[in-house]
């Protein structure tokens, strides 16, 4: 055939008209590698790109999403009187959390933010960097230690009127309770002095399965391997944001974190209760005991901490059989 | 209109055909004039909140135990066990009884604060779950809670770690089982009671036990003398397996028992015409059955298999009790009875039966030709009180394709036995003696089992000697419809169709014999006078 011959010839072509071979003896120099928090991504914020990935997440993300993950999202008054960007600070329990989250916010907001994505994970490889730049807008964020340059990225594109999604934890949870929130998302209000929103996600978890190693662990026998971590099912979400927070007078960045994240932790109970009863459990007169560190689950064995997270609400409080 | 019993007709002119299975399909055939046919009582109320009904069970315990959480204290060690995939039949949809009993132990226990809690799924020789089965049976919320911590574990009869010897009965039979249930503080076990056989002692001694224990009642010996072993006190395989639990009893174990009850509810709304008489059947009964019939005719083995294992059974719970074994267990059985009882009048000496596409060792599966003998001879054979439906020296005529076709995941040593074994001998006692050990102890079939899903070798012995009671009992057996190779490896006469074996049967039991058909399922049993 013309053109396997013709793909032969190109392929057994030699110097000059193929690339030159290295000699041995020469050292190669590592490659320039552009990604992780080197990774350039301003393109992904001109206007053609904007524009773009607003077609792609109105008309193909967010339907999927509503398909995949039936949203009750509660709070979004509150996003009606901010001016400005601000900081959506949310837990994080799922890889999906921030396609759901994305799409459940006003159009003022969805098509103008940001994602703080972990360097390490989302920014590692050059396709990947360009995937989740242009899908979501994610800029690489340090998320093991303290980086002055990914710090200062975040914070010139919020002054410059970008929202910013950012998850205080750092990472998944393993369990899916709440981790202790880092300062980050803190940090970045001080020195802005744009407001925190704080974001509650439930049931992503269920979406998307985090697949850890100890998920792999079978129960017996070879194949009886987890195949549903990483996996997605339908299953219903609810998105609930709270009031808008500044930092106050002399408050430091530590110290906010912690008030961020006791909001996160309020806007779960709403989720099993209402909102009233979620804010009289941590009331300063007759507060309920361990309300305030009931999102981070209990000091239990770890069959008792997963059994704790999935409590059917409608079960709870159930009367006994009338005799 | 309240629940009808079950009912024996007298076949008569104007009597419509009756409904035979056969495998992944069914027929109508038209029985002589004078023939019997066995319809199951209808299914029972089913109770209205079963987690509450298990609830009231957990904290009203039945014989000499505490309530449930009495006997849960921070600290402990607990174990619950819980009956495998071959029930109930077909699977039930969810939420399976396994899954709500569980939760409400689980609830009990979270809340007791008890940290060491360990699942361990009670397969004795079975083969073990998949994922997408443990995850039926319990749901995702006790997998997903107990599985990513190694928590939830299958019991392996050969892992010399995990089993403990606890002695000889005074009958030297030797009771081993799985060491963490005997040496836990608690042991739950969950039962599900489909048939009167299921449940009692034989939960923790037969579906916890080794090779070495399961073998003194697991023999040609045992189930000649189980008449039947769907009916406790006339059943040596339950005697032996009650010297067992005793002795398991005396040496501390101490086990909490909850046994539940399900309705005979056996298909879903589609298909209800399955489980009805056929002189009731409605224009959409009837309708489904030509449908479905033609459609199946022409459906390829493979996709009709695919197809029925797909069925789910809206079998719901009747009852639930917990507490002491044995009071438990005399509760059960008469509720199971309560159920699935019918009241026959004599024997038969054609026992006719159509098999359908399951039974417990081939969900999510194949029928091989071994497990259509155990279907037949071993279950359906054995479903009676008092006395078999058919005569000593009897005909028992099956339908079922019997097609030559095994799971080699699922059924490898099965492969083996109808091939090396089936050949040589069909005598139960003989193949005990000549074989069994053999393939019990080949070490590739326990590598299979163990790490695989696959049954252990010896189980294709233990089900040819659940047909030992028949195959001493009966004359002939005739399969109608099946593949007549593999019908006569099986030591049975194959016929074309129900005339011909009936022809084929009146050389054994004359020219004009009496017939009894079972319209099975929806399960029943006969309680024969």
């Amino acid at each position: 055939m013309a053109g396997s011959g013709l793909l032969g010839r190109v392929r057994t072509a030699r110097f000059p008209l193929a690339a030159p071979s290295w000699p041995t003896s020469v050292d190669r120099p590592d490659p320039e590698r552009k990604v992780g928090l080197d990774y350039d991504h301003e393109w992904s914020r001109r206007y053609p790109v904007r524009l773009a990935r607003a077609v792609v997440m109105d008309n193909v993300t967010r339907p999927a999403a509503r398909l995949l993950a039936p949203a009750t999202v509660r709070g979004l008054e509150h996003l009606q009187h901010v001016e400005g960007p601000v900081i959506f600070a949310a837990n994080h329990a799922s890889h999906i959390d921030t396609p759901l989250l994305l799409t459940t916010l006003p159009v003022e907001f969805r098509h103008r933010t940001i994602v703080a994505a972990a360097s390490d994970y989302f920014f590692d490889r050059t396709w990947k960097s360009v995937l989740w730049s242009f899908a979501l807008a994610a800029i690489p964020i340090e998320r093991s230690k303290v980086n002055r340059k990914s710090a200062d990225t975040a914070a010139e594109l919020v002054e410059d009127g970008w929202n910013l999604v950012i998850f205080p934890e750092g990472g998944r949870s393993p369990d899916g309770w709440t981790q202790p929130f880092r300062g980050g998302a803190a940090y970045l209000a001080r020195r802005t002095g744009r407001p925190v929103v704080p974001v509650y996600l439930h049931g992503t978890r269920h979406v998307l399965p985090k697949v850890s190693e100890a998920g792999a662990r079978a129960p017996g026998g070879s194949g009886t391997e987890s195949r549903r971590g990483g996996r997605l099912r339908r299953s219903p979400i609810a998105v609930l944001f709270g009031a808008p927070m500044t930092p106050d007078e002399g408050e430091n960045a530590h110290r906010f974190s912690d008030r961020v994240e006791a909001a996160v932790a309020t806007l779960s109970r709403e989720v099993h209760s209402d909102w009233w009863q979620a804010r009289r459990s941590v009331s300063a007169v007759a507060p309920v005991e361990g309300a305030e560190t009931a999102h981070r689950g209990p000091e239990a064995s770890a069959w008792r901490r997963a059994w704790a997270l999935d409590e059917p609400p409608a079960r709870r409080g159930e009367k006994e059989w009338p005799d | 209109m309240s629940r009808r019993p079950g009912f024996v007709l007298e076949v008569d002119k104007s009597t419509p055909p009756t409904l035979f299975w056969n495998g992944e399909g069914f027929t109508l055939e038209t029985l002589p004039e004078g023939s019997r046919v066995i319809y199951a009582p209808e299914p029972m109320k089913a109770v209205e909140d079963p987690y509450r009904a298990i609830r009231h069970a957990l904290l009203h315990p039945l014989g000499d135990r505490d309530p449930l959480p009495a006997l849960l204290r921070p600290g402990m060690k607990l174990t619950i066990c819980f009956d495998d995939v071959s029930l109930p039949l077909p699977p039930m949809e969810p939420p399976d009884i396994r899954q709500m009993v569980i939760e409400t132990v689980l609830d009990m226990a979270a809340e007791a604060g008890v940290d060491d809690v360990v699942l361990v799924a009670a397969l004795a020789l079975h083969r073990r779950m998949t994922e997408e089965e443990l995850r039926h049976a319990l749901g995702d919320r006790v997998y997903d809670a107990f599985a990513p911590h190694g928590l939830l574990t299958q019991h392996d009869a050969e892992d010399p770690d995990n089993l403990i010897h606890l002695g000889q009965t005074d009958q030297g039979e030797d009771v081993e089982i799985n060491k963490r249930a005997a040496t836990s503080d608690l042991l739950v076990y969950v039962n599900i009671n489909l048939v009167s056989m299921d449940g009692g002692h034989k939960s923790v001694a037969t579906g916890l036990a080794s090779y070495r224990s399961l073998r003194h009642h697991h023999n040609p010996q045992t189930m000649r003398h189980s008449k039947s072993f769907m009916d406790q006190p006339s059943s040596e395989l339950h005697s032996s397996n009650w010297r067992m639990g005793r002795l398991i009893a005396e040496s501390g174990v101490k086990i909490f028992q909850i046994e539940t009850t399900l309705n005979n509810d056996t298909f879903p709304p589609n298909f209800q015409f399955l489980q009805k008489r056929e002189w009731e059947w409605t224009l959409r009964d009837r309708a489904m059955f030509a449908a479905s019939s033609t459609a199946l005719a022409k459906t390829p083995p493979r996709l009709a298999r695919q197809v029925f294992q797909s069925i789910k059974s809206p079998h719901a719970l009747t009852s639930v009790q917990a507490g002491e074994v044995e009071a438990v267990h005399a509760e059960t059985t008469s509720n199971v009875w309560a159920q699935q009882g019918v009241d026959v009048e004599g024997q038969t000496d054609i026992l006719t039966m159509g098999l359908p596409y399951i039974c417990p060792y081939n969900v999510n599966s194949i029928m091989n030709p071994i497990l259509v003998a155990c279907l037949g001879l071993g279950y359906f054979f054995n479903m009676y009180r008092g006395r078999p439906l058919v005569r000593e020296g009897g005909v028992v005529i099956m339908r079922h394709p019997t097609r030559p076709e095994f799971h080699p995941g699922h059924h490898p040593s099965y492969i083996d036995f109808y091939e090396q074994v089936l050949t040589q001998t069909l005598d139960p006692v003989q193949m005990h003696k000549e074989f069994e050990e053999s393939f019990a102890t080949d070490p590739w079939y326990v590598h299979l089992y163990r790490t695989g899903h696959a049954y252990h070798g010896v189980h294709p012995f233990y089900m040819w000697y659940w047909c030992a009671h028949a195959l001493a009992h009966v004359g002939r057996v005739v399969v109608v419809g099946g593949d007549p190779t593999a019908v006569r490896r099986l030591g049975f006469s194959p016929a074309s169709s129900l005339d011909d074996a009936l022809e084929i049967a009146s050389d054994v039991v004359g020219p004009s014999p009496t017939l009894t058909h079972m319209h099975n399922p929806p399960i029943f049993m006969s309680d024969v006078h």
